[in-house]
């Protein structure tokens, strides 16, 4: 693997970025709308419930790391879709230009723009709505890592789809955030679902991150190996990712997808 | 393949050996076996589906043969794909660079993508031999098909590449433009040492340009030789005469090769 091609990706991405406003204003717009949003219904239900534990530290908590995890995923798919859109396969692909090359690329991308995001939303959540995240201390990181993986992975995932699918399967990749979130117990425990959302949940590693916030809010506690075991099994999600990819890929170069992508159905 | 020449010939830069691709029974690249020479320019011919573009494909590395092999300066495609690539680049009419990056950062990006030293410095060659300067902060969106091609063709000679591939790399330009853009492939090619695999149905410019022809028919090289002398060799007055045939008799011209 070469750094300067997985720069060439990345600086693709900062040109797109820095020469269009448009780009980065859904970016700060939905992170901003999603704090401020829920920091007033948590302020609103603190003020009408008689809770023991500080609920928001619970519930907007939980809204930032959900939406981290969507920054991720949708920097991923997105960069893949900034390909699609001005029809660029053909120009970065018949090039020296690796697979793992070109998913590194867009993984850093949406590193960046995932960091962009929780640095709007930190400040805001904490000088608005004077939420105070030392109660999580250091376990902010595993739960920010296992949602970093596994939004890697989902995006991965979904760009597979799309190359596979054709352009128009982008559609299918944008709600993705907004279905898991019933099943990863984002604001409740996982204990209120019915037994087969529940199982659909324990196989997510997000509910695990959203157990132990609670857990730790709450109770005080949490148990540290289920934390362990969504670190592993997101790791595995990226694992199966990039295969799918990889063989999405190769079915692609094989069939002459890849070479005539550009049209509207390229299944 | 024989390149007829009174001289040595010069080291291949590209040779493909019994290369095919079927696609559910269609053959549409058939055991195709050629090369191409350092500082030759060598046409790709035939009719719409002949099989040109799906051997581009397969030698830009984006299309999987069915059988055969692949060797650019001597490095196997399929063994070493980064490595074979960073040999070559390519210019398309149907592959225009992004229009929502600048010509600068377009050459900018394919300059990292390439692994070009100096890069500054090269960009500015090449913007400067293709009179792209006026453009360097224009995005590609808004230029005339005309710019876009020599923008294309700026990527495509950004790496020095060894193998040139251009896919009909002056379809859709105004003739004035097309002869100032085939002078200065002409000119690269002599200059550089560049080996060529040119695609065109524009048979005046293949004579003009090309020292070698190959003409594809059904997947299959129907007839090789140079432009200048193949049609009187056929009994045909020019190339754009032979290309007809080709592609619509094209048994009356019997099979195999010829040099």
């Amino acid at each position: 693997m070469k750094a300067h091609r997985v720069a060439a990706v990345v600086l693709r991405q900062v040109y797109l970025f820095r020469g269009s406003l448009t780009r980065l204003a859904p970016l700060v717009m939905w992170v901003t709308i999603d704090i401020v949003l829920w920091g007033f219904i948590t302020m609103y239900f603190s003020s009408i419930s008689d809770t023991s534990f500080d609920l928001g530290t619970v519930l907007l908590g939980a809204v930032l790391l959900w939406s981290f995890f969507g920054r991720i995923m949708y920097g991923i798919s997105t960069a893949f879709f900034e390909d699609v859109w001005s029809r660029n396969f053909l120009n970065f692909f018949a090039t020296p230009l690796s697979t793992a090359e070109y998913i590194t690329g867009l993984i850093v991308t949406s590193m960046a723009t995932g960091a962009l995001a929780l640095g709007i939303m930190f400040p805001l959540a904490m000088g608005i709505f004077g939420l105070s995240y030392a109660v999580y201390g250091i376990m902010l990181a595993p739960f920010l890592l296992v949602l970093l993986l596994f939004g890697v992975a989902l995006g991965i995932f979904a760009i597979s789809v799309v190359l596979r699918l054709g352009p128009a399967a982008e559609w299918f990749i944008w709600p993705v955030p907004g279905m898991l979130s019933p099943f990863v117990g984002v604001f409740y425990p996982l204990a209120v679902l019915p037994a087969p959302m529940q199982w659909i949940g324990y196989a997510l590693p997000p509910s695990y991150v959203f157990e132990a916030m609670r857990g730790i809010v709450i109770e005080g506690s949490f148990p540290v190996e289920a934390l362990v075991w969504s670190v592993t099994l997101a790791c595995g999600y990226l694992l199966a990712a990039v295969a799918v990819f990889g063989a999405t890929f190769r079915y692609a170069v094989r069939t002459g997808l890849l070479a005539r992508y550009s049209a509207e159905s390229a299944a | 393949m024989n390149v007829t020449t009174s001289r040595r010939p010069s080291p291949l830069v590209l040779e493909v050996q019994s290369l095919s691709k079927h696609y559910q029974g269609l053959r549409a690249v058939d055991e195709l076996t050629f090369g191409v020479r350092q500082n030759e320019l060598v046409g790709l011919l035939g009719p719409n589906g002949a099989g040109k573009t799906t051997t581009i494909n397969m030698l830009l590395g984006v299309l999987a043969p069915s059988s055969g092999s692949i060797r650019i300066q001597g490095v196997d495609l399929a063994a070493d794909r980064s490595r074979a690539l960073e040999r070559t680049n390519f210019a398309a009419v149907y592959a225009p660079l992004p229009g929502n990056l600048t010509v600068y950062e377009n050459l900018r990006v394919f300059s990292l993508v390439y692994g070009v030293e100096r890069a500054a410095r090269r960009i500015g060659e090449v913007m400067e031999e293709l009179d792209l300067e006026p453009f360097r902060n224009t995005r590609c969106g808004v230029l005339s098909s005309g710019e876009q091609t020599r923008v294309a063709l700026a990527k495509a000679l950004l790496n020095r590449p060894r193998l040139l591939l251009l896919d009909e790399p002056t379809a859709s330009l105004d003739p004035a433009t097309a002869r100032d853009i085939r002078a200065e492939i002409r000119r690269y090619a002599t200059e550089s040492g560049v080996g060529v695999l040119w695609t065109s149905h524009n048979m005046y410019e293949v004579e003009a340009v090309c020292d070698r022809v190959l003409f594809l028919s059904r997947g299959k090289i129907l007839l090789e030789g140079d432009p200048k002398t193949l049609p009187a060799r056929h009994g045909k007055s020019t190339l754009e005469e032979l290309f007809i045939t080709v592609a619509r008799e094209p048994l009356t011209l019997g099979q195999g090769v010829e040099a």
